[in-house]
């Protein structure tokens, strides 16, 4: 017979893995130590978990065996079959995924309770417990189903299932809607207020399950509608605050089950997420409430009036040539076209002419914390040459060559000016370059709505096209050169 | 289990800690680890199959389990994926970020 202060601390250590995971994943050098430590903790506390279960007496080990390996299963051939392209998904479902999991364990430790009768007769355990329920199933459903629509903006729709093949053999596609008019936040509140009515009507009437259904149908449409209004750009934002609600699902499952491992970590999670959120919503130069309640870019876009006549990748290849120093913007559309290969060749084909090469990463470019960043790494781009936006930015003036790539808003010289949307957002200062080079598919306005003045300078060059193919042919032009 | 006032407000302590210290945790981070950072966190926040194996502890021969059990199942597979998946997709991230480096190191 252990003593159950033995488990206790098995739980303790497990903490404590999380807690130095968590702070080594915040620097490049021990972060990969990070990891492990945390995928040392997780397995410490399933071991721990199954050895007391085991104490305690095992009545049944099918689903217990059986939901180990058939999650161990599928969760390693997706995070081993995915492209780093792909990551944004990924990440947002695996989010998804522990939302969805502290959520069913606060239904079936209700349900369970229900069906053996044992429901506290009031007090504070009453209380505790079925309030712990109730929030953990508001945050865990709304996670859910935030995530998963989260997911699918960042796929940018999906095709029909049994729909009738083109003749490309593809599928009907549909992308995936963006849409919040105003009224909506109204309908956002009194759906919260509402499912917080509801965790009260179910201390009230803990045998009611009605009640308990009405609200995992409630949080679920709360998370959609959270997410739905939403647009591309602000997906970093969105992402990251998912993240923190899953963890603060988790911990809300620790009070329900009553263990302190999972309310240790989950807060972290959640604390440790929010910051993240804030990050990013000061690279944006927005605050958190800007971004979930006031929709953005969707009215008042400015049309496009003025015109600017294209360059050639061969124009381009020639400006390229003698110069000394090159810094390559990326944004979104470098992650559509999955031309960082090609950014990569580029910039080997520079190195050899000995320019000096350099990526200008803003914060928030792309539809993930981080996102630029993991696409470069995945084409072997040396770390160092990843410079942030404040260190670039004192570069960019003694620049020859700034290469955009997919970005528009996050280059955009109206930010500096402080009016309209994106008043007082840091960019990129691409403009004080010598040459500007942008890599777009046309003159459109960006996330923002706004035109940017930088497409018309005399000494921005366009290149209309997709960005690998444009890059492509730039680099078949500069080794023709 | 019965809880008492003292264990609530002991568990709602290490919560509130808890919050406070990941704040704490994480006051600057590069924008290179934001993506892994965030997927390894969300990896922790699969702790939750604690609580799903629990709740999967049911037995098959009086008859079949019930609905309170294959929920407990399900998000027993859910909390796995997210935990595993998340740590080796991490994994997979840190190791190209960090094997460029090296190559780079040995040049």
């Amino acid at each position: 017979m252990v003593d159950s202060a033995f488990y206790d601390v098995g739980y303790l250590i497990a903490a404590a893995l999380f807690i130095f995971g968590i702070k080594r994943l915040s620097s490049p050098k021990t972060a990969p130590q990070g990891n492990r430590l945390g995928a040392m903790g997780m397995l410490l506390a399933v071991l721990v978990t199954l050895a007391k279960m085991y104490e305690e007496g095992i009545i049944g080990w099918e689903l217990i065996l059986g939901g180990l390996v058939l999650g161990t299963a599928i969760g390693a051939w997706m995070a081993i079959r995915v492209e780093m392209t792909g990551m944004p998904e990924l990440v947002a479902l695996f989010n998804g995924f522990g939302g969805g999991a502290s959520a069913l364990v606060g239904l079936s430790e209700v349900l369970g309770r229900l069906q053996s009768g044992d429901i506290p007769d009031g007090g504070v355990e009453l209380y505790a417990v079925w309030i712990a329920i109730g929030l953990c199933g508001l945050v865990g459903w709304l996670t859910l189903s935030g995530s998963l629509v989260a997911m699918g903006k960042l796929m940018g729709g999906f095709y029909i299932p049994f729909s009738k093949k083109d003749d490309r053999g593809r599928r009907r596609w549909v992308n995936f809607p963006t849409w919040g008019p105003g009224w909506l936040n109204y309908v956002k509140v009194a759906l919260l207020i509402g499912s917080l009515a509801l965790i009260y009507l179910t201390i009230q009437e803990p045998t009611n399950t009605q009640y308990i259904y009405a609200l995992v149908a409630i949080s679920c449409i709360l998370g959609i509608l959270f997410v739905l209004p939403i647009g591309g750009a602000d997906m970093p934002v969105v992402v990251s605050l998912l993240n923190s609600l899953s963890g603060l699902a988790a911990a809300f499952t620790g009070f329900v089950i009553g263990n302190n491992v999972l309310i240790i970590a989950g807060s972290m999670v959640g604390a440790a997420g929010l910051i993240l959120t804030f990050i990013m919503c000061k690279a944006m130069n927005r605050t958190l409430t800007a971004v979930l309640f006031r929709s953005f870019g969707g009215g008042g876009r400015e049309t496009v009036t003025r015109t600017k006549v294209g360059s050639d990748p061969v124009e381009v290849a020639m400006v390229c040539d003698g110069i000394s120093k090159c810094v390559i913007i990326p944004g979104y559309g470098m992650a559509v076209s999955q031309a960082q290969h090609a950014v990569k060749e580029f910039a080997d084909l520079m190195e050899e002419r000995d320019v000096e090469v350099s990526y200008g990463i803003h914060p928030v470019a792309g539809r993930m914390p981080g996102h630029m960043n993991v696409l470069l790494a995945e084409a072997s781009v040396p770390y160092e040459q990843l410079i942030e936006m404040d260190e670039i930015n004192s570069e960019l003036p003694e620049t020859d060559v700034a290469i955009v790539i997919g970005a528009n808003d996050t280059v955009n010289p109206v930010a500096r000016s402080g009016e309209g949307p994106l008043g007082g957002m840091p960019i990129i200062e691409a403009d004080k370059a010598r040459v500007v080079v942008i890599i777009k598919r046309s003159l459109s306005v960006g996330y923002a709505g706004v035109d940017n003045d930088l497409f018309y300078e005399d000494k921005t060059m366009m290149l209309f096209g997709d960005g690998k193919k444009m890059m492509n042919a730039l680099n078949g032009a500069i080794k023709d050169f | 289990m019965t809880l008492t006032i003292a264990a609530l407000i002991a568990s709602i302590t290490v919560f509130v800690l808890a919050i406070f210290l990941g704040f704490e945790l994480i006051s600057k981070v590069p924008p290179t680890l934001h993506t892994p950072l965030m997927s390894g966190a969300n990896a922790i926040s699969g702790i939750t199959i604690v609580g799903a194996l629990i709740l999967s502890n049911v037995a098959f021969d009086g008859g079949h389990p019930g609905t309170a059990a294959w929920l407990a199942f399900a998000a027993l597979v859910m909390a796995t994926i997210n935990a595993v998946g998340g740590f080796m997709v991490t994994n997979r991230m840190l190791e190209m970020i960090a094997g460029k480096k090296k190559k780079k190191r040995g040049e």
